[in-house]
């Protein structure tokens, strides 16, 4: 498997760390320990397609969000988590994991 | 205090096949430059420029090494004024240099670094791994220049040797 950095270029996957859903983006309001919870713990576990974070560890040191496809393995995109719009903005969001 | 010795990461010979050499690189002063957001480090960086992904900015012997997002490595002095738009950190004892240059060059690090080296041209540089270890490669006239933790040095120069001995005893047969 290739990851294609936007810095880097195409890299082995093994330059990366995996971190785990984008869920991990998102903060859940302070208080609402369900979605403090869902955030954590549940998660959709999706044969298709998923959106993850990733860390070009051996690299450029850049936290990734890599839109992917878990059955054909197919990698559809790659961004820095800086420039994915949205994120601050969810982070003010109810309800917490989206 | 009295006056230390600096001592060299490895302070070891050349080793070689042909003309391909491998060796140890004193890199002198070595400083960490990540610019503040939004900060104007062009105006203090003449003649050097912050560089883009991969790429080496240097004037005589200064030069100035992308190393990571929002970051690159100054060999050289600081210039006046950069602490103000940048955070420095430095970085001169902490990174060892080996330098690879001559014919087969590509070949023996092919051995070691997960990229296609032949597109790799001076002026360019990239952040990778040598075997598992962490490493900055910079393209130079006729090689490469190898740098990765000082704490690994020894281990580095150990790989890229092997690989250079392995490499030349093919060549011969
Ligand atoms: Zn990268």
């Amino acid at each position: 498997m290739r990851i294609t950095c936007p810095l880097c270029g195409p890299r082995d996957r093994r330059e990366f760390y995996y971190y785990g859903s984008e869920d991990y983006l998102t903060q859940p309001e302070v208080g609402d320990l369900d979605a403090v919870d869902a955030q954590l713990h549940l998660r959709d576990n999706v044969a298709g397609r998923v959106r993850d974070v990733w860390y070009h560890e051996a690299g450029c040191a850049s936290w990734l969000v890599v839109t992917r496809d878990t059955v054909s393995h197919a990698v559809e995109k790659v961004e820095l988590v800086a420039n994915v719009k949205g994120i601050l903005a969810k982070t003010k969001l109810k309800g917490g994991a989206a | 205090m009295g006056n230390l010795i600096a001592k060299r990461p490895l302070g070891v010979d050349p080793v070689g096949h042909g003309d391909l050499v491998l060796a140890e690189v004193d890199l002198g002063r070595v400083t960490s430059v990540a610019p503040f957001a939004g900060a104007d480090v062009a105006r203090v960086l003449k003649p050097l420029v912050f560089p883009a992904p991969g790429v080496v900015s240097s004037k005589g012997d200064a030069r100035l090494v992308w190393t990571g997002r929002g970051q690159a490595f100054l060999f050289g002095a600081v210039p006046e004024g950069l602490g103000a738009v940048a955070a420095l950190s430095d970085q001169s004892d902490g990174w060892a240099g080996l330098s690879l240059t001559g014919t087969g060059a590509v070949d023996v690090l092919a051995r070691l670094v997960p990229l296609d080296l032949r597109a790799l041209v001076p002026g360019q540089c990239a952040r990778t791994t040598l075997g598992h270890m962490p490493l900055i490669l910079i393209a130079v006239f006729g090689g490469f220049e190898v740098l990765v933790f000082r704490s690994m040095a020894r281990s580095a120069w150990h790989e890229v040797e092997q690989a250079l001995r392995m490499w030349g005893a093919r060549a011969q047969c």
